[in-house]
């Protein structure tokens, strides 16, 4: 035991976080109470990103009460402070572990996969263990929470075990030998604690992953989360390992800035992970070819295109520079960014109508924002806009209909921004 | 009875640029800082958005970003044996309000002072005889250096990554700059902006002529730029809305694009918006601030105590604040004595309006930044013999048009009807081959014995305490000096080849409702006589030493330049001292 905390000491921060992916030794013979298990766990955590679903914003952290959005309905996450009557105080290490990797509560309820229990999995025990330990020093809060607030039958929690049939693996990360080992870290933190499937991956209509479309982007809680493969088009193709690298780090880079969801992910999670961490996962997220899609663009004198040649000049250009490149850090490169030619481009549509604010990070804390043009601009010239958006400097992507424009203006009406 | 708030290290009162300046500095410093605010908080992309921001008769003719004389105003007089009467509508100056204060609103013209500005009594009267100046001419000096200031008009100038030429630099003269600059330690961090077509002919018109012509440093950028506190910049896009408006695209330098997204995150700073500070309290024995009471917009009252208080409204209403306050001797301007009050100073604006060719000039002069221009120096200050024109002060002169903003820019050549067919012809014939500078004269406006601030004897404001009155006047050295400047400006633009120049000399008396600059200042000057000035050299209430007071207020009396650049490197001088001193040693930093 000596020995191996001293050992633990030795090894610098970022050194010692690799052993996280290498979940190996001496399960089960950590102190729950040592500081390297805490600091391993709480950097676990901010990987995971748990206080994001599990805080009301402004609120104590980590104890519960923040509604989920799901297609099913609101879940409503639980408290998990130590508090004892309302918390996981009184919850055994092993139910713990069975919540956060097998979906499954002391009682043998079934969670409901807005914990993403499914990518969690891929931890090992000691990792989740380490989560607890870190998890047992925050303040106690007392704060009983009503978790599923889903209508019938998805209330029934028994539903689940259809669906964890369907699509739950249980099973830790297994390193792929042939790869580096970066690559090796990348994909664990991408498919394991940082979940980012739960938001990049398309969904069944039951919600389950669909793994051939693999992190191609998908739609959750009105926003359209975008292509993270390295498909040039509508993916990060034209992003370089350090552009994703300072994405995740800073919330912006030479392209475009995080916002909406992403925004909350890079302000709580990504952006206080280690600089190794985002190069890892920028390694491997530059690996997967994705769909390498193809479109033809749209001709630059069809009436839409005409329409928003006009608009973009008016309204978008004065920042966003008429040749679409923007300001780096500042203002996105709409030219360049692959979220403007997303096949769903419910987030375009959106921060068109609504605005948006970037994340202010400690290395960028500008935090620019666009503003609204839903006041303004109808859903025809909305569309128009993004038409010529997509289809102009070399872009190319499918026409947005009017109509498109209208759900999302409905959809986003009583959304908060 | 108000009620009390727990006890902060300092307290600072208006959150424009010198409150955010100073919030910055003392929470760098490690103090718990609050900002009360009159106005509403304001934010670059979602109060100032590109869609509706160039909204001419929002923001310029009704005034939306200003104060409402309603919450509260002046009285205005010329005369001393006048009665004074309430401003009801802004006219000679805009008082601003909310969160960035006049850095939302400004132009962003960055212009330092002369180094014998600061010295200007005894400059002049060693250079002329005491004898050369009016008898009732209150001028002093500041008890301050250019040289001592110039680290902190560095600092300033690269926090809002100022555009410009530098004209002297370490002391060696640069082509293309400013010659009679004092010297900088470094260029400045951005180059000039690119100059319109009317301004450039401005400039070519100058040089034929021999003076030397530079370009107006601007705090609107003419690239990207980050900031030293890592906030990003955007590049001016000339579309002519500044002055008035705030800036949606980041490129205009202002608390909101230079600070505010820094400071915030602090966990030692907070501040309060719409919570008015009606004033600073002081113990028993009046040597001592020990904070400020506000109201909140439900009326309710407050009182916020603080070791330190930090006054950094608007000029004007440092002066009524420290007058409802009861600190520091009010001017009497019968007998002389007294510091709140005195050497209250405006600016003295003209310009020449020029009329050219529609056939062979096109200005496109909608093109512009609020801090374009070229502009000469010659006339400014001290920077040429005075003796031959019986008059001491100058200022800038340079074709500065910031736009032409539909409203207010119909100008049409003398003998065309004011209405009707023929009018409407004269505006198209003239709208883009007028030159119209706006404030193409920038003057000095001196301090004199009658004219100041002091409390009016009649009109109340909603707390029912008297309003501050001001009493000012357009003396003949400054209705000589603008003849002079506007004379030579007209000169210049009648060389750039103009059919028609038409001369806007500034005349007496004092025009309360004619706006010329919001550049109001003085009545709590600094100085080095505690008789004659409300502050000491590091902007100290003589009498209540845990009291700074910053702002134009602090001014003894005008240059010919607009003030922002100065004080905002006043702001970081007297952080300096209360960082470097004072906190060392709270007490009187100068010995009276």
């Amino acid at each position: 035991m000596l020995e191996k905390k001293s050992i633990a000491v030795l090894i610098p921060g970022v050194a010692a976080l690799w052993l996280v992916a290498t979940p190996c030794a001496q399960a089960g013979s950590s102190d729950p109470q040592e500081f390297t298990e805490i600091e391993r766990g709480r950097y676990l955590a901010i990987t995971s990103d748990c206080v994001s679903c599990h805080t009301v914003p402004g609120g104590k952290p980590f104890a519960g009460g923040r509604p989920i959005e799901t297609p099913f309905g609101n879940i409503v996450a639980p408290n998990i402070t130590p508090d004892l009557d309302t918390g996981t105080g009184a919850w055994s290490d092993e139910a713990f572990d069975a919540a956060v990797r097998g979906g499954v509560r002391p009682n043998r309820a079934r969670l409901y996969p807005a914990m993403p229990y499914n990518a969690y999995a891929k931890m090992s025990r000691d990792d989740v263990r380490a989560i607890r330990a870190y998890l047992n020093t925050v303040d106690a809060v007392r704060n009983a929470v009503i978790a599923n607030t889903l209508p019938f039958p998805f209330n029934i929690r028994a539903t689940m075990r259809i669906w964890d049939a369907l699509y739950f693996k249980q099973g830790e990360f297994k390193p792929d030998p042939s790869k580096s080992a970066e690559w090796n870290r990348g994909a664990f933190l991408v498919d394991g604690p940082a979940h980012c499937g739960a938001c990049h991956t398309p969904k069944t209509f039951l919600g389950g992953d669909r793994t051939d479309l693999y992190l191609q982007g998908s739609y959750l809680q009105g926003w359209s989360a975008p292509d993270i493969t390295d498909d040039k088009r509508t993916g990060l193709g034209n992003w370089s390992v350090a552009d994703i690298a300072s994405y995740l780090k800073t919330g912006h880079n030479g392209i475009t800035a995080a916002t909406g969801p992403m925004a909350e992910a890079v302000s709580l999670s990504t952006s206080h992970m280690t600089d190794d961490d985002t190069k890892a996962i920028a390694i491997y997220l530059k690996s997967l070819p994705g769909k390498a899609s193809d479109a033809t663009p749209l001709a630059a004198d069809s009436a839409t295109m005409s329409a928003g040649s006009a608009i973009y000049r008016d309204q978008c250009s004065a920042c966003h520079g008429i040749e679409g490149k923007g300001v780096a850090k500042l203002f996105p490169a709409v030219a360049s960014s692959s979220m403007v030619r997303s096949g769903d481009p419910t987030t375009a549509i959106r921060i068109v109508l609504r605005g948006a604010r970037s994340v202010g990070t400690r290395a960028e804390q500008t935090a620019p924002g666009m503003p609204s043009y839903g006041w303004q601009l109808d859903d025809g010239e909305v569309a128009a806009v993004l038409n010529y958006i997509r289809n102009s400097w070399g872009g190319a992507a499918p026409a947005i209909e009017s109509k498109d424009v209208s759900r999302v203006r409905s959809d986003t009406a009583s959304r908060p921004d | 009875m108000a009620r009390k708030l727990s006890k902060k290290d300092v307290v600072i009162i208006g959150f424009g640029w010198t409150g955010a300046i100073m919030a910055n500095e003392l929470t760098d410093e490690g103090l718990d800082v609050i900002a009360i605010e009159r106005g509403p908080w304001r934010d670059a992309p979602t109060d100032f958005p590109p869609g509706y921001m160039q909204d001419e008769l929002r923001y310029r003719v009704r005034h939306e970003l200003f104060l409402r004389p309603d919450q509260i105003t002046f009285t205005f007089r010329n005369k001393t044996d006048q009665t004074a009467l309430p401003i009801r509508s802004w006219g000679a100056f805009m008082p601003p309000n909310g969160v960035g204060g006049g850095g939302v609103h400004w132009n962003a013209e960055m212009w330092r002072f002369l180094p014998s500005d600061f010295v200007l009594k005894t400059h002049l009267t060693e250079r002329y005889g005491k004898d050369f100046l009016p008898e009732d001419m209150t001028i002093q000096d500041w008890g301050i250096t250019y040289d001592e200031l110039e680290p902190h008009y560095d600092r300033f100038e690269y926090l809002c990554g100022t555009s410009g030429t530098a004209g002297n630099l370490n002391g060696k003269i640069m082509e293309g700059g400013n010659p009679f600059e004092g010297p900088r330690s470094r260029p400045y961090p951005t180059p000039a902006q690119a100059q319109p077509f009317s301004h450039t002919l401005f400039g070519k018109a100058a040089r034929e002529l021999g003076y030397k012509p530079f370009p107006q440093p601007s705090g609107n950028l003419s690239q990207a730029y980050t900031n030293p506190l890592g906030l990003q910049m955007g590049p001016c896009t000339y579309c002519g809305f500044c002055e008035w408006f705030g800036c949606s695209n980041y490129s205009k330098a202002s608390p909101q694009t230079t600070i505010l997204p820094y400071l915030i995150r602090k966990p030692n700073f907070s501040a309060r918006d719409n919570s008015e500070v009606v004033k600073i309290n002081v113990d028993s024995s009046g040597k001592h601030a020990t904070g400020v009471t506000f109201v909140d917009t439900s009326g309710e009252e407050w009182e916020q105590p603080a070791d330190l208080v930090i006054l950094s409204a608007f000029s004007l209403f440092n002066v009524q604040l420290l007058l409802h306050s009861k600190i520091g001797t009010p001017y009497d301007p019968a007998s002389n004595t007294g510091v709140i009050g005195r050497n209250y100073t405006h600016q003295t604006i003209s310009t020449v309006n020029g009329f050219f060719d529609h056939k062979k000039f096109n200005f496109n002069p909608f093109i512009a930044s609020g801090a374009i221009g070229m502009c000469i120096d010659e006339f400014n200050g001290d920077n040429f013999d005075h003796g031959p024109y019986g008059f001491v002060g100058g200022g800038y002169v340079g074709q500065v048009q910031t736009g032409a903003r539909p409203i207010e820019s119909t100008l049409t050549p003398p003998g065309t009807p004011k209405w009707g067919a023929a009018w409407k012809s004269a505006v198209r014939d003239n709208y883009l081959s007028t030159v119209k500078p706006g404030t193409g004269v920038h003057g000095s406006s001196y301090a004199y014995r009658d004219v100041y601030l002091g409390l009016d004897p009649t009109y109340k404001d909603r707390f029912g305490r008297p309003l501050m009155q001001i009493t000012m006047d357009l003396h003949d050295n400054e209705v000589k000096q603008n003849h002079f400047l506007t004379d030579k400006f007209a000169e210049i633009i009648k060389a750039m080849g103009a059919d028609h120049v038409i001369k806007q000399y500034r005349t007496a008396p004092y025009d309360i409702t004619q706006y010329q600059t919001t550049h109001v200042n003085g009545g709590a000057v600094m100085g080095t006589d505690p008789l004659t000035s409300a502050l000491n050299r590091y902007l100290q209430s003589w009498d209540v030493p845990n009291l700074f007071v910053l702002g134009a207020s602090a001014f003894p009396q005008n240059p010919g330049y607009n003030p922002t650049l100065t004080v905002g490197a006043l702001a970081y001088w007297a952080a300096a001292a209360i960082r470097d001193k004072y906190l060392k040693n709270p007490g009187r930093l100068v010995d009276a």
